[in-house]
């Protein structure tokens, strides 16, 4: 199961609302940028791990579905460490996965139909402006699902690559993944306007 | 009522020898009114049968002529006609757009004025109806194919709409899950029209629409259209 997608269930992440769901990302996200030092950085890393252990990810899913994010964090941290030293290397790696987590955590523990509607009833004031609030709750939604999916894709590819001994060939995975996203997401318009949907 | 006038469909092909793209005509000029409730359409593959079942719901708009459901004009009340038509694709994995059948059903009745509490309440009656119930919450990856293709049958028939188009929807699927598809379909009040390959689906039709290089060549009783469409391919 891709790692930001919807898992059933009763624990207290679950049981919010949404909107206290979304406020809380955002504070989270504030005090990402606002603090500074290693400390407040991991302090805040740890309130994402509870995070996502509460929407029940496992870990054991989290990690596999981690590696390219864990391998940007761990090109920052050599990068700032040569640059700028210890401190502000773990700060910045131990960012970027508390902003990836406490996304997923929210994600994990919220029904799409549900974010719909909160994004919805968000955007409805700009109706006055010609803006359709259920076109952009719909886009928003479309965009926080097209994530996991890009990463499904690009694991089939790399299977696709490595069964014709081609996992060493960026060209291999690089072309058929932005290929097949297009081609989905192509495919997801056509089905969208063949059921209706955003007319 | 499905009407086709002078309904034709021309697209823009490979660059000719002059380097200027050439016109493909995909489907030729077809004029019928379709009232029975059971419509099969077949034909070898590329023969412009899906690009017919399309026009119907506005998936593909005509460069010429005109097709009209229930009065409605496909091109000029393309949103209104969308309403009254559903449309299920070959491949339900096309057709699925949320991570859940629950979230995938609740998708397609947003469209609809109610609110949340009997939105709910559909999506539970419709998945129920589906034999899908205990599978709402897993992911639609986890369901097997003809699993996706009756959730994909779910989605649309959740709206209730008058007229369903489906193309090929039992190409993908077992002998068991055919069977299954095939008898939910038959038991439909919606006028549907199939396009398939299944001869024997085409021969429960009320009418048989042959399609070939982009002519429809028949047109009439189901057991004709069969026989016309056995022939041609045994020219072929």
């Amino acid at each position: 199961m891709p790692l930001g997608q919807y898992r059933h269930g009763t624990g207290l992440l679950h049981r919010l609302p949404v909107p206290a769901k979304l406020a809380g990302l955002a504070v989270l996200g504030i005090a990402v940028v606002v603090t500074r030092g290693p400390l407040p950085a991991l302090l805040l890393l740890a309130v994402a791990l509870v995070g996502v252990r509460t929407a029940g990810v496992r870990w054991r899913g989290a990690v596999r579905s981690l590696p390219p994010v864990l391998v940007t964090a761990a090109v920052l941290t050599v990068y700032q460490w040569w640059q700028r030293g210890p401190a502000v290397a773990i700060e910045v790696s131990a960012d970027l996965l508390t902003l990836v987590l406490a996304a997923t955590a929210v994600t994990a523990s919220t029904p799409a139909d549900r974010m719909l509607d909160v994004l919805e009833r968000a955007v409805r004031p700009l109706r006055h402006v010609g803006v359709r609030p259920d076109v952009v709750a719909l886009a928003v939604a479309l965009m926080l699902r097209a994530v996991p999916a890009v990463l499904t894709t690009a694991h089939e590819v790399r299977d696709a690559a490595r069964a014709r001994g081609l996992e060493r060939n960026p060209r291999a995975l690089l072309v058929p993944t932005a290929v097949r996203t297009v081609a989905r997401a192509r495919s997801t318009g056509e089905a969208l306007a063949a059921r209706g949907i955003g007319d | 009522m499905i009407e086709f006038e002078q309904a034709t469909v021309v697209a823009q092909g490979a660059d000719g020898p002059d380097g200027r793209a050439v016109d493909v005509t995909i489907l030729h000029p077809v004029t019928c009114r379709l009232t029975e409730r059971r419509i099969a359409v077949v034909g070898a593959n590329g023969s412009g049968k899906s690009t017919l079942a399309r026009l119907v719901n506005g998936l593909a708009t005509p460069s010429s002529g005109r097709v009209v459901v229930d009065g409605l004009d496909t091109v000029r009340d393309g949103a209104a006609v969308r309403r009254r038509v559903g449309f299920v694709f070959t491949d339900p994995d096309a057709q699925l757009v949320m991570p859940t059948p629950r979230e995938d059903v609740a998708l397609s009745l947003r469209r609809l004025p109610v609110d949340r509490a009997e939105r709910d309440e559909r999506v539970r009656a419709v998945l129920g109806r589906f034999g899908l119930a205990d599978r709402a919450e897993v992911s639609v990856h986890a369901l097997s194919g003809g699993q996706k293709q009756l959730l994909a049958l779910a989605g649309v028939l959740a709206t209730e709409p008058a007229v369903l188009v489906c193309d090929e929807p039992t190409t993908l699927l077992d002998l068991r899950w055919r069977r299954v598809v095939d008898h939910l379909l038959d038991a439909l009040d919606q006028q549907v029209l199939q396009v398939t390959h299944d001869l024997e689906a085409a021969a429960r039709a009320d009418r048989v629409l042959v399609v070939d290089a982009g002519h429809v060549v028949f047109d009439g009783p189901a057991a004709d259209g069969v026989g016309h469409y056995r022939d041609l391919m045994a020219v072929r």
